[in-house]
């Protein structure tokens, strides 16, 4: 995909032409692909076929876009379930990339994409980068994490697509990201938000500015507006919130324009609707609920009626920038116990099949979250237990550096194990609270 | 030959040593002697008591976790240069340390100082060291001198 894209100066990118369709056009566009999408899901994915069947549902059934409501919903489980490759709707050799991110278990989840599918993920990342006023000239640090994870490919190749000089310089090495902010005259990077507050606490320690930087575009982990406040004012940018899930493209689903209140998703891709989380019912737009997506023009993985867990509201006005594609709210919370730490997806019962694997049981346990000088540190309290506790210190400190490294390898995060003394770590009647957060802003 | 020792997992918070200490006073229990191992994060707390099983059952109850090990009690000369001269029947009987820590002083003071051992396998290694001429006490023995 070697097109260039050529903005005009002032105005918008002609990338986004989409964001600004008319909504009869774009409710048309989206009942089409709708059908489609739904036919083929139905033709090539088991899984959603026998629940189709189940429900004396065919592809037909859909005549109007509030038809999707009577689909099946797809899960997480069900990628888990089906690990790795029985969600696809493509061959092997039409499948051009592989991503994996975490599950609920140890094993990852795994999506695919077609030339076509690496392309639109391309194509709305630019939209998502025209949308933070960046265009051919700007130059971009890339400080996403590169490989399985979606964020630094996705990125990568939206940036490169979007005409703008590319750094993909990946996570980590904090001094090396600003001694390459400052010389190669960056003006916008990408990464955690979290991470982003790290650089800033470096920066001050080192006594050194944010060069030409003028917009950040951060995502994978949730962030309250007081810290984008802290960011805006310390680096002297724009913060934009990007939002995606490896499930339904990466990053791209949706972005806050300049007006930074809520995140356009691009609707001609990926349809939202507000849920339930309880009895599942559909909601009317300005009412709370989890956001449930479904991709209207991916090839590999079509994903109909995905559950994101996330808690959020579509906006039901429009937005004074001028586009039509939908605004949902910041995504603030979720519906499962999942949280994110260093922007990985963690899940407590991954930890406790860590657990498991080293001391055969499962003893109590907690985590606790604590954000240091904006790193976040991750710390795993473990009772001990008589069946594991010995009599020399090189046997305790054996265990915990086994507990620790089981944990990293299911991970793939390191974090602190604690040994703790038992019965010290709360007990509840219901469902434990496994997570204490104490990370503020 | 061996000697039975309590272990206990202390967590480096306030109020972790006293507890057990508090639960033993109550139950009546005298501590003959005992060693504190720590690290940054925990210490473990080693005791020998005269009735260990009425120890540990007052210590579980309170929901404190111990641990049994089986520790070797060694008379060695009160005289400088008497510990060297026991460690070198050690080496010499390939008996590698775990770890070690003197008895309470008694009235063997001036002659013999009493000091525990923990090895990984106390049973050959009591056989080598007495072969190379240490000296061990026995669990009875111990107790009678603390009587005195």
């Amino acid at each position: 995909m070697k097109t260039q894209w050529n903005d005009a100066p002032g105005g918008f990118h002609p990338a986004s032409a989409p964001d600004f369709l008319p909504r009869r056009e774009l409710e048309q566009l989206q009942l089409g692909r709708l059908r489609s999408v739904v036919a083929r899901a139905y033709e090539r994915v088991p899984l959603f076929r026998r629940r189709m069947e189940e429900r004396g549902l065919a592809p037909d059934a859909l005549r109007a876009l509030e038809d999707l409501g009577r689909l099946p919903f797809t899960v997480k489980a069900d990628l888990r379930d089906t690990y790795p490759f029985g969600l696809f709707a493509s061959p092997m050799e039409e499948i051009v990339r592989l991503h994996a991110s975490s599950g609920t278990t140890g094993k990852p989840i795994v999506v695919a994409y077609t030339e076509r599918d690496v392309e639109i993920w391309a194509s709305v990342m630019v939209r998502s980068f025209a949308a933070c006023g960046l265009h051919r000239g700007d130059v971009i640090q890339n400080a996403y994490g590169y490989g399985l994870f979606t964020g630094g490919l996705g990125a990568h190749y939206g940036a490169e697509a979007l005409g703008a000089t590319v750094i993909p310089i990946s996570g980590g090495n904090t001094e090396r990201q600003l001694m390459v902010l400052q010389d190669f005259n960056v003006s916008a990077i990408c990464c955690t938000p979290s991470y982003m507050v790290h650089l800033i606490e470096r920066a001050k320690e080192a006594k050194i500015g944010f060069g030409r930087l003028k917009v950040g575009v951060f995502g994978a982990e949730p962030w309250s507006d007081s810290m984008r406040k802290h960011i805006e004012a310390e680096a002297g940018i724009r913060a934009h919130d990007i939002y995606g899930l490896s499930e339904i493209i990466g990053p791209g689903v949706g972005i806050e324009c300049a007006r930074q209140d809520g995140l356009h998703l691009f609707e001609d891709h990926f349809f939202p609707e507000i849920i339930d989380p309880v009895s599942g019912q559909v909601l009317p737009d300005g009412v709370e609920g989890e956001l449930v997506l479904t991709t209207l023009s991916k090839e590999a993985m079509p994903m109909i009626r995905y559950r994101t867990r996330d808690i959020t509201a579509l906006h039901p006005e429009p937005c004074p920038c001028g586009r039509t594609i939908r605004r949902i709210r910041r995504i603030g919370r979720r519906s499962d116990d999942m949280f994110i730490i260093r922007g990985v997806n963690v899940f407590p019962s991954q930890v406790e099949v860590a657990l498991l694997q080293v001391e055969g049981t499962l003893p109590h346990y907690q985590i606790v979250l604590r954000r240091e000088k904006g790193l976040d540190e991750m710390e795993v309290q473990v009772e001990v237990t008589p069946e594991v506790f010995s009599d020399t210190i090189g046997a305790l400190e054996r265990l915990r550096r086994q507990l620790e490294g089981a944990i990293d390898h299911v991970l793939g995060i390191r974090v602190k194990v604690t040994l703790v003394a038992p019965r010290t770590l709360a007990r509840s009647e219901g469902k434990a609270k496994r997570v204490k957060d104490e990370r503020s802003i | 030959m061996k000697i039975r020792q309590l272990s206990l997992f202390l967590e480096n918070r306030p109020g972790q040593l006293r507890f057990p200490c508090k639960v033993l006073g109550e139950a009546g229990i005298d501590i003959l002697t005992m060693s504190l191992a720590d690290t940054q994060q925990f210490g473990i707390l080693r005791l020998v008591v005269k009735d260990w099983e009425r120890a540990k059952r007052a210590l579980e109850e309170a929901g404190v976790v111990v641990n049994v090990t089986e520790v070797l009690a060694v008379d060695v000369p009160d005289r400088p240069g008497g510990l060297a001269s026991v460690l070198e029947a050690f080496e010499k009987a390939g008996v590698g340390v775990e770890y070690m820590y003197a008895f309470a002083p008694s009235r063997e003071r001036g002659k013999y100082a009493t000091l525990l051992f923990r090895l990984e396998d106390p049973d050959s290694a009591a056989k080598l060291l007495q072969a190379n001429g240490v000296k061990l006490v026995s669990a009875s023995e111990l107790f009678a001198r603390a009587e005195a």
